[in-house]
């Protein structure tokens, strides 16, 4: 991967005179290979980690894996129905598998009723769909790399040789 | 009761209270560190706590585990196309310490010299100390990134002089030697028959050119003790393990210290070591990465603060000049300690050379480089 998307991967607030530094490269050449990443696409936006964990009583909410069998179309494959699929704001992400089903859906509500209530009004009912199975996470440890607990302070002395 | 005459003879560290100094202070950022902030890589720790469930607990052959030395042996092939024999050439130690003392003990007779270029590692002078040889230090040219010279190292050969200590990529300066500078060392190792001791535990932290061991030069391996480790590279300092490779009589000398003083390497760690080796390539090169760019970073923000620093080519240190401050490397330290709560060694840590000079270690989070940068910045600017 590209250095600079190393760097704003792990801190999107890495300022591009300091990733020049980092890659002795100008603050300008690092501004424009930015501004062609965010152009091109490649960098979709810069969001903030929370752990929501720590922030339960004031936002609750639930969240599935939702698995979906489906009945491809002529032509199209999955393409459109993960699309119709996507689109829906409580899908907060949206895989296409191999193995025993075809779409992987993490649903995201308020609680189990609104989640269940999706599920059943929503995406079980929709065309080619044949067939869903839903998992209520529990509890998360770790996200997208990310573990959801502060780390212990090192135990480094502060001087040594 | 009374401590040998030999010890008492070895000077107390003279930045002891400096040290104590920043010990007893809190909050402060600490560029003071010599080993990496990375903690060991997962796999590392998984691999030693599965050794204990396996009830991996005993001694090992004092030499280490063969499994260990064959991995060793496989890797500075592969690497740098050295050629140790697992079986006679190679030792498995408590961390590269260990393994130097072992190699001062194995060739010092009393009186002997050994030469050491200044700024130096705190620990090989008393070593050679105590094994009544004379450390005798050589002065290194700052303008030459504190690089010895064939030149400066037969100035001080005398009739006693029994080796050469080399240290590359270097602590405290970052210094390392292309492969002819080395070969130009060399020539004077051979002219004199000397031994060299090679501390490389930092090779795999080297930057921008590729790393020769000095037992790879021709005519070398028979007149080099190689000592290399895991603790930089692996981030494995707390784990205490380093190996020395040599010429056969010298490893089986420094074993018959070893196992009589240590007997073995811990088992656990020995463990862990292999598996270092076996899968351990990518964490480093990640580890790598990372430094690289705070290396640059830091680098750049010193001489933009006006502490003139050579660029360094491995390891995880600066060490810029701080003459400009009118200060000493002490009253640096101190001062910025004080007011800005940001720790430094001072230059005189590795020897008087070192004197107008930081060690600054890098082996930190670049949110902490970035925020002790600025505050060395404004300390400067209330000088």
């Amino acid at each position: 991967m590209n250095e600079i998307l190393e760097i704003l991967e792990k801190d999107a607030r890495t300022t591009p005179d300091e990733i020049a530094k980092m890659l002795n490269m100008t603050p300008k050449a690092v501004r424009s290979a930015v501004k062609k990443l965010e152009k091109d696409g490649v960098i979709l936006k810069y969001k903030t980690i929370i752990n929501k964990e720590m922030v339960k009583n004031e936002h609750d909410e639930v969240r599935a894996l939702i698995e979906v069998k489906l009945t491809p179309e002529k032509n199209l494959g999955f393409e459109h129905i993960a699309e119709r699929l996507y689109k829906f704001p409580e899908v907060t992400s949206c895989y296409l598998m191999s193995g025993t089903y075809d779409l992987l859906v993490v649903v995201e509500g308020k609680n189990i009723h609104t989640v269940s209530d999706f599920v059943a009004e929503k995406l079980a009912p929709m065309d080619h769909v044949r067939g869903t199975v839903t998992h209520f996470i529990l509890k998360k440890y770790k996200e997208d790399g990310d573990i959801l607990k502060r780390a212990e302070r090192s135990k480094r002395l502060a001087i040594s040789l | 009761m009374r401590p040998s005459k030999l010890v008492e003879k070895i000077p107390p560290s003279g930045i002891r209270q400096f040290f104590d100094l920043v010990m007893g202070m809190k909050d402060v950022i600490s560029l003071g560190v010599g080993e990496p902030d990375f903690i060991t890589p997962w796999e590392i720790r998984e691999r030693a706590i599965f050794a204990i469930e396996k009830g991996y607990t005993s001694y090992t052959s004092n030499k280490g585990l063969l499994e260990l030395r064959e991995r060793i042996s496989g890797y500075l092939k592969h690497r740098y196309n050295l050629e140790y024999d697992a079986e006679e050439e190679i030792l498995i130690t408590v961390g590269v310490s260990e393994a130097f003392d072992l190699a001062i003990r194995a060739i010092v007779d009393r009186g002997d010299k050994i030469l050491i270029p200044e700024p130096s590692y705190v620990s090989y002078g008393p070593i050679v100390t105590l094994t009544r040889g004379i450390p005798v230090y050589i002065k290194t040219d700052p303008d030459n990134g504190f690089k010895v010279t064939p030149k400066d190292i037969e100035k001080k050969i005398d009739k006693k002089t029994r080796g050469l200590i080399l240290n590359y990529p270097n602590n405290p300066t970052g210094a390392s030697y292309s492969k002819s500078e080395l070969k130009s060392i060399a020539r004077v190792i051979s002219k004199h028959n000397l031994i060299v001791l090679s501390d490389e535990i930092y090779c795999d932290l080297t930057y921008d050119s590729i790393h020769t061991p000095f037992s790879s030069l021709p005519a070398m391996k028979d007149k080099t003790v190689y000592l290399n480790g895991f603790s930089k590279a692996f981030a494995m300092t707390g784990w205490r393990v380093g190996y020395a490779c040599g010429p056969k009589a010298i490893i089986s000398s420094m074993t018959k210290i070893h196992q009589y003083t240590m007997l073995c390497a811990s088992i656990i760690s020995q463990e862990a070591a292999r598996e270092a080796l076996e899968h351990g390539e990518r964490s480093v090169q990640e580890m790598k990465r990372e430094y690289r760019r705070r290396r640059e970073f830091v680098i750049s923000r010193l001489n933009e603060i006006g502490l003139s620093c050579h660029k360094p080519d491995g390891a995880f240190y600066a060490f810029p000049s701080i003459k400009r401050s009118g200060l000493s490397s002490m009253g640096f330290a101190r001062e910025l300690l004080k007011k800005e709560r940001v720790a430094v060694v001072p230059g005189t840590a590795f020897g008087p050379l070192g004197e107008g000079y930081i060690r600054i270690s890098y082996a930190s989070g670049l949110e902490n480089l970035k925020e002790a940068l600025s505050r060395m910045e404004r300390f400067l600017y209330t000088l």
